[in-house]
């Protein structure tokens, strides 16, 4: 008898399986893995499943601006979403390798104000439309240190005081800035002197004095591994994922908001994508103002509108208030940098040349 | 261990001691790592070292949570009751099974194409008149020497421009490619030594030729092209490069799992994943070894 | 072979045994016995070669024209040519030897706005970038205020950024207007053309690749010679037991021949990492302290430790295929005539591994030099091999001209290995488990 029932529902299940993706569509979603990526699962795949009956088929990359324009240059595109930075969206914009989004179909905030005004300035651009706001911090194991905690760059530059390896991203973008705020220029002033080559070479030179001491990490969920595996003493990292650990999972790490520097996340998608109007469907429902407050309360970003804000409140534990974990947060913006994303759209793959080089010379 | 001949000096029994001892150690850096992940695999805690409780073994320190996580991992519901749709849950959701899927079903078809066009490219290169022998040979040798990533580079433009990236057939054409190499090795190296007085017999008792290689030639050679099958699909089992440049970003396989794991977060269920996948090439290995040993005594060689 | 020669018995057969000794001898249908084999190698030659035909056009596609196709892009990149027609046009009748008076500046103007428009921009400031670092920006601004330009276009763009009157740029811009160029192998040696077209060293700081070349042939070959060096007497020791016993022992070689890759990379990762295994080892019995760990991991050493482990089997199995062959009696008479036992290893024994060291050492040099996923995963910034780079080039940096011309050095190195081989050992003797 059970047999037969199990039979039977397979069967049926199996039949409304086939029925309905024969209407439904299925649509690839590029993000950056981890905490992030379940986040945005959360917040934006499952309620638009369950409204919609499409499917997303949630894929991830350290950084997704990069494989996409490989598939568009490449001319075999198989992903219609990607979640990138600000720079990026830019960038490939500009070299025609992601497709215009027609911002008049984004939905306007709950009390009516129109999509272009609800999202923070900056927010919308020709081919993306912005989901979040994050920042790169640094970050620390408050139970492996002893004595004054650190507070400002500078402790994280300073092996001599802090001892311990260091974790940093495998990238020029932000560790530049970063190296500067530590060497002592003013965050306001970070990005022209970065401007000149000897900016560029004043960074690099500071990263050269622990350079022995750092373990470079790509994808954004290692800085938390190793911090709790206890390869890093210090480590700069995204600050949701660091979030993520120290409340989601207990784990005894600090953020240090000194030099913090903020950047957008924005949905784009690729020229040439498979499924090009699902894509901007699922855009539009994505980035509508209930759906970004519903990603905050999954980890530590910014909504992008400014309706959302309000909508914040706890995190998924049901008791931990979020607003004073945002990167946006008065308190946490005394020092903090925002990305020039017009010096990283123009400069990103020369600066990142030198990186490399000063890298791999020993 | 042979006995020390009576004339040894003292000197000589210290450093043949020493020797014996210098390879035990490598041995030991042979297969110590290899042994070390499976009891690590059952820590209860998310490390990668022994815990205490481990150490005095304590059935506390043990657990199978991290086998449970590869069921686990990817699934709609890993919290409902574990009754049957729970488990059909894991077969469609579960994200290691759905990379063994794939794994089995890449190797498989990659270890069928290599086997069969390998098998029959040997028996030609290993007849004595045929043409640019070494020249051929060593082409179809190649893609074991050329390193993967030039390969897969290679592939990705071309893949890219006749629409095969992101297709099965696309990853298994180039898994098939890499395990050819391995399929000529094993079975030309088992033709060598084929009297080919047999074959010649048989045609004079009058069996056509493709009795002859059914009945005759087959057999003598099964082990060869066995062991070469089971190289080609360990081949394809282990392969990540090409699968990294030319599969989309869904068609996940167990070592490219492996290898998103190993860079993102280790946790011990890598280790659990790696303990599995260890059963698996003691199993290969004996099979291979049981193969060598049958190969050998058609033969007629003495048994090794 | 077997038929060849039955063909030949049988023609020989039915040939009348009165026939002149001074007419040519023929086979059973008169054709003169030599046309008749000829024929008939012909044939069997063909026969083998159809056995294999199928294989070698699969391997042709799915293996080798991918492969020369990639390494033309190593000279071939057309992302300025096709998108900078005016350009283009201009540098076919003007040869740069100065920057250009207004006409080329006009070209320049119209095909700025021409890209602006297809938004081809970001490809042509990328190609020149490659060569002239830092003018991927001046490209893209310009680009953007080109709707603003007027005539003189040379005033309004030097205007722009006084970099547009450098000659150099000019010059790069006239060698990329030819899709062809070896301007990337010269970038894969660490070099460039300077202002006046002759091959100079690039600046100091950015001199990357030769080392990097030099680096992964130096740690392949210390891997290969710490793998002699460590199979030598393992495979002896092998090849010298008796059978039950060797046959036990060989599974420890076997075992991890057979193992994933990336299984024997998760567990060098999780002995060597400054928490695992071996330094809380260390740390436990005191021999070092919480505060000093050791950094095993993610750096040169890594790669290495780990590499000769996954190398080692294919150091082993040839020394002890080779091994077994030398009879033991040679070195017990070279004792009984006198010989002490290092000289009787040294000047008898040794001497008939060479073969196998030989296939050894090369087939472990072969495999390191183009290794890949080990490094990247254990290899820190320091352990990172040439292979790592090309990926770098075509998975992050996307200049794919720059990784096809390094692959193309790295498969000619590999090439030459391989041809070396071939002709000391011979790949018909590569022998697997």
């Amino acid at each position: 008898m059970k047999l037969k029932t199990l039979f039977t529902t397979t069967a049926v299940s199996a039949a409304v399986m086939v029925a309905s993706s024969a209407m439904a569509g299925e649509i690839t979603v590029m993000s950056w893995g981890g905490a992030y990526t379940k986040s945005q699962t959360e917040a934006y795949y499952k309620p638009w499943e369950a409204e919609t009956g499409h499917k997303v088929n949630s894929v991830d990359s350290d950084n997704p601006a990069t494989p996409i324009k490989a598939q568009v240059e490449a001319g075999n595109v198989s992903i219609d979403v990607a979640d990138i930075e600000y720079s990026d969206a830019i960038r490939l914009c500009d070299e025609g390798l992601l497709e215009e989004i027609d911002t008049s179909s984004l939905p306007a905030a709950p009390d009516g104000t129109a999509a272009t005004a609800d999202f923070i300035e900056g927010a919308i651009t020709d081919c993306a439309v912005a989901n979040i706001v994050w920042s790169t911090v640094f970050a620390y194991d408050s139970s492996k240190i002893s004595g004054d905690a650190p507070t400002t760059l500078a402790d994280f530059y300073d092996t001599a005081k802090y001892p311990g390896k260091r974790g940093m991203r495998k990238a020029a973008k932000a560790n530049m800035e970063m190296a500067l705020i530590a060497d002592g220029v003013a965050p306001a002033d970070v990005y022209s002197v970065l401007e000149t080559e000897e900016g560029v070479q004043r960074a690099l030179d500071k990263m050269a004095t622990i350079k022995d001491d750092i373990i470079w990490w790509e994808a954004g969920a290692q800085p938390p591994q190793l911090l709790a595996d206890g390869e890093v003493a210090m480590t700069t990292a995204y600050n949701g994922r660091i979030f993520n650990a120290a409340i989601g999972e207990d784990k005894p790490f600090e953020i240090v908001w000194d030099g913090q520097i903020l950047d957008f996340d924005l949905y784009a998608v690729p020229k040439g994508a498979p499924n090009k109007e699902l894509a901007m469907e699922f855009i539009t429902y994505a980035t509508a103002t209930e759906r970004l407050a519903a990603q905050a309360s999954w980890i530590a970003y910014g909504p992008a509108r400014k309706s959302s804000a309000d909508l914040v409140g706890l995190f998924n534990d049901g008791k931990t208030e979020m607003a004073p974990h945002m990167p946006t947060a008065p308190a946490n913006m005394k020092t903090a940098l925002v990305n020039n994303y017009e010096f990283w759209a123009d400069r990103d793959s020369e600066l990142s040349e030198q990186f490399n080089a000063w890298l791999l010379a020993n | 261990m042979a006995k020390l001949p009576a004339y040894t000096s003292t000197g000589e029994r210290i450093w043949h001691y020493t020797y014996l001892f210098i390879c035990g150690l490598i041995f030991l850096f042979l297969v110590a790592p290899i042994l070390l992940v499976i009891p690590l695999s059952f820590n209860a805690e998310p490390y990668f070292t022994f815990t205490q409780k481990m150490l005095s073994f304590d059935p506390a320190g043990y657990s199978l949570r991290w086998y449970d996580n590869i069921l686990t991992f990817g699934m709609k519901n890993p919290d409902a009751e574990r009754n049957v749709y729970w488990w059909i849950d894991v077969f469609f959701n579960a994200q290691w099974i759905h990379a063994a899927k794939n794994s089995i079903i890449i190797g498989f078809s990659a270890t069928i194409l290599a086997t069969v066009l390998g098998t029959i490219a040997a028996l030609g290169l290993s007849r004595p008149e045929m043409p640019f022998r070494r020249a051929i040979m060593a082409l179809l040798i190649s893609p074991m020497i050329v390193p993967l990533i030039i390969t897969a580079t290679g592939l990705f433009f071309f893949y890219s421009r006749t629409g095969l990236a992101h297709t099965y057939p696309g990853i298994i054409m180039a898994h098939a490619t890499l395990g050819i190499p391995f399929v000529i090795i094993t079975v030309t190296a088992t033709l060598v030594g084929f009297d080919h007085s047999l074959t010649r017999a048989a045609l004079n008792l009058g069996a056509s030729q493709s009795t002859v290689f059914r009945r005759v030639t087959m057999p003598l050679i099964l082990p060869g092209v066995i062991s070469g099958a089971l190289f080609a699909f360990v081949t394809s089992f282990d392969e990540v490069v090409v699968v990294l440049f030319v599969a989309a970003f869904d068609q996940q396989t167990i070592p490219r799992q492996m290898w998103n794991g190993i860079r993102e977060q280790i946790s011990p269920t890598i280790l659990a994943v790696a303990t599995i996948l260890v059963c698996f090439s003691i199993l290969l290995l004996t099979t291979v070894e049981l193969l060598r040993r049958r190969s050998e005594r058609l033969r007629g060689i003495s048994p090794g | 072979m077997s038929e060849t020669a039955a063909q030949v018995a049988d023609t020989l057969a039915v040939k009348p045994i009165d026939q002149a000794v001074d007419q040519p001898i023929t086979a059973a249908d008169g054709t003169p016995l030599k046309v008749a084999l000829a024929r008939a190698t012909r044939k069997a030659k063909w026969r083998a070669f159809v056995l294999v035909l199928p294989l070698l056009l699969f391997v042709l596609i799915t293996f080798a024209i991918p492969i020369v196709e990639m390494l033309t892009r190593s000279f071939y990149n057309d992302a300025f040519s096709a998108n900078m027609p005016n350009l283009v046009a201009y540098f076919e009748d003007n040869e740069i030897e100065s920057v250009p008076d207004e006409a080329g500046f006009a070209a320049l103007a119209a095909d700025l706005k021409q890209a602006r428009e297809n938004k081809t921009i970001g490809v042509v400031a990328t190609r020149v970038n490659y060569e002239v670092p830092g003018s991927r920006s001046q490209f893209t601004s310009a680009a953007r205020k080109t709707k603003k330009l007027e005539p003189p276009f040379k005033e309004a763009i030097i205007a722009l950024d006084e970099d547009w009157n450098d000659v150099r740029l000019w010059n790069v811009m006239q060698r990329a207007s030819n899709p062809i160029s070896a301007s990337f192998y010269l970038a894969a040696t660490d070099r460039r053309y300077d202002e006046n077209g002759d091959k100079v060293w690039v600046d100091k700081k950015r001199r990357i690749y030769i080392k990097l070349f030099v680096n992964t042939l130096l740690l392949s070959l210390g891997i290969a010679l710490i793998c002699l060096v460590l199979a030598f007497p393992v495979a002896h020791l092998l090849a010298t037991l008796p059978l039950r016993y060797s046959n036990l022992l060989m599974i420890f070689v076997l075992l991890p021949f057979w193992t994933s890759l990336l299984v024997r990379t998760t567990a060098w990762i999780a002995l060597l990492q400054s928490q695992g295994v071996f330094n809380d080892m260390l740390v436990g019995t005191g021999i070092i302290g919480d505060e000093s760990r050791m950094q095993l991991m993610y750096n040169m050493q890594g790669t290495v430790i780990a590499m000769t482990h996954i190398l080692l089997p294919f150091m082993i199995l040839p020394l002890y295929s080779v091994m077994k062959t030398i009879p033991p009696t040679y070195v017990r008479a070279a004792r009984s005539l006198g010989a002490t036992s290092w000289t009787a290893f040294w000047k008898v024994y040794f001497p008939q591994t060479v073969p196998g060291i030989g296939a050894g050492v090369l087939l472990v040099f072969i495999l390191a030099v183009g290794y890949y996923i080990t490094p990247a995963l254990v290899g820190g910034s320091t352990g990172q091999l040439i292979s790592n780079l090309i990926a770098f080039h075509m998975l992050k940096s996307l200049n794919w001209s720059m990784a096809a011309a390094l692959g193309a050095i790295l498969l000619f190195i590999i090439l030459v290995l391989y041809w070396l081989y071939d002709k000391l050992i011979g790949i018909d003797n590569m022998k697997l488990g």
